[in-house]
């Protein structure tokens, strides 16, 4: 499949799928089960909104979704409590599977919401979305209920304002054009046909996610992608535009934080796929500077990429879901 | 049927509009970010129009001024309810329409005034069928468009002037506040007055000092107007503008204001004394001072004593809702003046009212539901009907 073909044949907008009974029925006739999962980390101003309107409109007007589920970093705020309120399964991440122990990243709460839920589709969503609007489910889920070919649906987000040509540039955010993109073009064309290959809104099907390794910090998105790519192929993705996603933004120093989180992981997968065999031991400090008082001083940040293993690798997993390794 | 009847099912109501929760809050957090100035309401009209056909109403459309509406159909055809929630509010297309959601609390810009109203209007079918309420009459559920403002209640008027479906009773829904029983229309006149100084002005012969201290004589006049005690009478000054910077004599001002009255003999009135003011410091500044008359309400109401606000009284008190009798400058006097008996009642709590910052409690909107419902089975059964 090349990447017009993909782009033509992969590629939705949420409008596509507004027949939400029509959905309904395909799903129940496939025998789906479909959970949501919600990362936390101290989003208690957006999260009420969130579960009330997916819940809302996605479980109690049309059942799309068999559970909504919050896994949580540890928050300090009223997260948990508020999302609890308002009907969600909530899951503090330390919690699921303890022997594994516990780890700090939004991944590990991914990974463990693998373990933790029971749809045989998981959609991840992020808390901090502003303009939550079910679609930001829906538009996810459609393609995989719609096409069994397809195993993962990333988001992308673009609302155009009046173009005179036609012709208008579309892309993703800073890192993305900045970093992933080029790398992507170097390395793996065909996966720069996913427009936001950062967006953290996806859906997945199980038989993928727990075949695959995640990188726990800010590499579980590329990580994801190469993985998948190399394992499965393009045909196995699809991407829905969402129109637009009101979300904080960011400031440049934390995304040079990320930046340096992507590029570990991206640097780790192209030696084992060994496309850069040789590679030095990697520092994992990032200096970054400020200015004090006519002064310069570094600041250092040490962010090294942990991963865990595919589920599949996981015993207690493997019991629970009957799977034969 | 006997008033009991109603009373008996209340706590039923209210436990099930507390079952449909999130539905209530999903609809107020969509309706409430979908921005509605007025004249400008058509997409939350159209999210409205979405729902009731979702639900299967019966002729849901929109009219020539955009009001939507939706039919839930009754077993007979002899009169129909009207159930109004009026479509717009005051926050303009550029203010962010976020609406965050806590535990006991929905903060933000119109979720009160009238967000919910109109989330109240999408989740009722669905409560009725929860309750198995099956009505006789069919029931008119209607976004009424261009209320506020400049809108002078326009959506309404053209629906009572040009509809040809008897109704019987009308009860106009509010977010805000919670126990509000309107039933009576004040007199009103809403205007604007607009000080304005001629680019070519002298100021060294008039001596003036701008359209602000100019239009600082006119409220000053407005305010040595007598009022009188009995009827109830107020003179609301609701918002002022004029000028453009620290250093700069301002050349406009526009100050926006209500008369209202339990007599129109004083409204009128009062209209003439602010005109003559207004005539006499244009001559003395030579300023141009503009009188635009917007909107103007006649006094009158459904009485005290009438069926509709006694079985209102009741179920209210029946729900532990104390009654905030007020009257009413809103949707209720048009329906006055077509002599359809109606009501306006709030649904819950708020604060901070037209602020960008407006919250409303979660907790209180069930029993407001409640009260909401058995107001429709009362009218339903025959109980509000004035023999």
């Amino acid at each position: 499949m090349n990447i017009d073909q993909w782009l033509q044949e992969n590629t939705f907008h949420h409008s596509h799928f507004w027949d939400f009974r029509h959905m309904v029925e395909a799903k129940e006739k496939q025998d789906l089960t479909v959970s949501l999962c919600i990362p936390t980390l101290n989003e208690e101003k957006t999260i009420g909104k969130e579960i009330v309107i997916f819940k809302s409109e996605l479980m109690s007007r049309y059942p799309l979704l068999d559970e909504i589920a919050v896994i949580d970093s540890g928050s300090t705020d009223q997260t948990r409590e508020v999302a609890a309120s308002f009907g969600a399964d909530v899951y503090l991440a330390s919690e699921i599977l303890p022997e594994v122990g516990e780890k700090k990243g939004k991944g590990e709460n991914l990974w463990k919401a693998i373990y933790q839920l029971k749809g045989d589709i998981i959609i991840y969503v992020d808390a901090d979305i502003k303009n939550i609007h079910p679609r930001f489910a829906y538009g996810l889920l459609a393609p995989l209920i719609y096409h069994p070919e397809i195993k993962y649906v990333k988001a992308f987000y673009d609302r155009p304002l009046a173009f005179s040509t036609g012709v208008r540039p579309t892309g993703g955010g800073r890192v993305t054009e900045i970093l992933v993109r080029p790398l992507f073009s170097l390395f793996f064309p065909e996966l720069t046909a996913i427009v936001q290959p950062l967006s953290g809104e996806y859906a997945v099907r199980r038989e993928v996610l727990e075949a695959i390794p995640f990188p726990i910090g800010y590499g579980v998105e590329t990580s994801h992608l190469i993985d998948v790519y190399t394992r499965w192929g393009l045909g196995a993705f699809g991407q829905t535009d969402l129109d637009q996603r009101v979300h904080r933004n960011q400031p440049t120093r934390d995304l040079g934080k990320m930046a340096f989180g992507i590029i570990q992981t991206f640097l780790s997968r192209a030696k084992s796929l060994n496309i850069i065999p040789e590679l030095p031991e990697l520092n994992h400090a990032l200096r970054q500077f400020q200015s004090k008082e006519g002064t310069f001083e570094q600041v250092e940040y040490h962010i090294a990429e942990e991963e865990r293993p595919p589920m599949m690798d996981v015993s207690a997993y493997r019991e629970k879901f009957g799977r034969h390794p | 049927m006997k008033i009991n009847d109603v009373i008996e099912g209340l706590p039923r109501y209210r436990e099930a509009a507390g079952q449909l929760r999130e539905m209530v809050l999903a609809n107020l957090v969509m309706m409430g970010e979908i921005p509605a100035p007025t004249f400008h309401e058509e997409n939350r009209v159209r999210f409205l129009q979405d729902r009731f056909s979702e639900c299967g109403l019966q002729n849901c459309s929109t009219d020539e001024i955009g009001n939507g509406f939706g039919i839930y159909p009754g077993e007979n055809q002899d009169g129909h309810i009207l159930l109004i929630a009026h479509a717009d509010t005051i926050f303009d297309e550029k203010t962010d329409h976020t609406i965050s959601l806590q535990s006991e609390w929905v903060k933000g810009p119109g979720v009160g005034d009238n967000s919910l109203g109109m989330a109240v209007l999408a989740t009722l079918p669905f409560l009725m069928e929860q309750v198995e309420f099956k009505p006789r009459s069919s029931i008119i559920l209607m976004g009424a468009t261009r209320s506020l403002g400049r809108g002078d209640l326009e959506g309404l008027r053209f629906f009572l002037k040009n509809n040809r479906m008897p109704i019987r009773c009308a009860l106009c829904v509010e977010g805000v506040q919670f126990g509000r029983l309107s039933y009576s229309s004040l007199g009103m006149l809403r205007g604007e007055i607009e000080v304005h100084v001629p680019e070519m002005y002298d100021w060294t012969r008039f001596g003036a000092a701008g359209a602000i201290i100019t239009l600082n004589d006119v409220i000053n006049r407005i305010n040595q107007i007598r009022l009188p005690k009995r009827p109830k009478t107020s003179i609301v000054l609701g918002s002022i503008r004029g000028g453009t910077a620290f250093n700069t004599t301002a050349t406009q001002a526009v100050l926006r204001f209500e008369i209202r009255s339990e007599s129109a003999d004083v409204v009128r009135s009062i209209h003439e004394q602010i005109e003559d003011a207004i005539g006499e410091i244009s001559s003395e500044t030579n300023a141009e001072i503009e009188l635009d008359i917007l909107a103007r309400r006649k006094p009158g109401g459904t009485g005290f004593r009438h069926p509709l606000v006694r079985r209102a009284r009741e179920i209210m008190r029946a729900l532990d809702i104390e009654p905030r009798i007020a009257p009413s400058t809103s949707e209720l006097s048009a329906l006055i003046d077509h002599k359809i008996p109606a009501v306006t009642l709030g649904l819950t709590t708020g604060e901070r009212l037209n602020q960008p910052d407006e919250r409303i409690r979660i907790d209180p909107m069930f029993a407001g539901l409640a009260q909401l419902l058995g107001m429709l089975k009362a009218i339903d059964g025959g109980l509000c009907d004035e023999h």
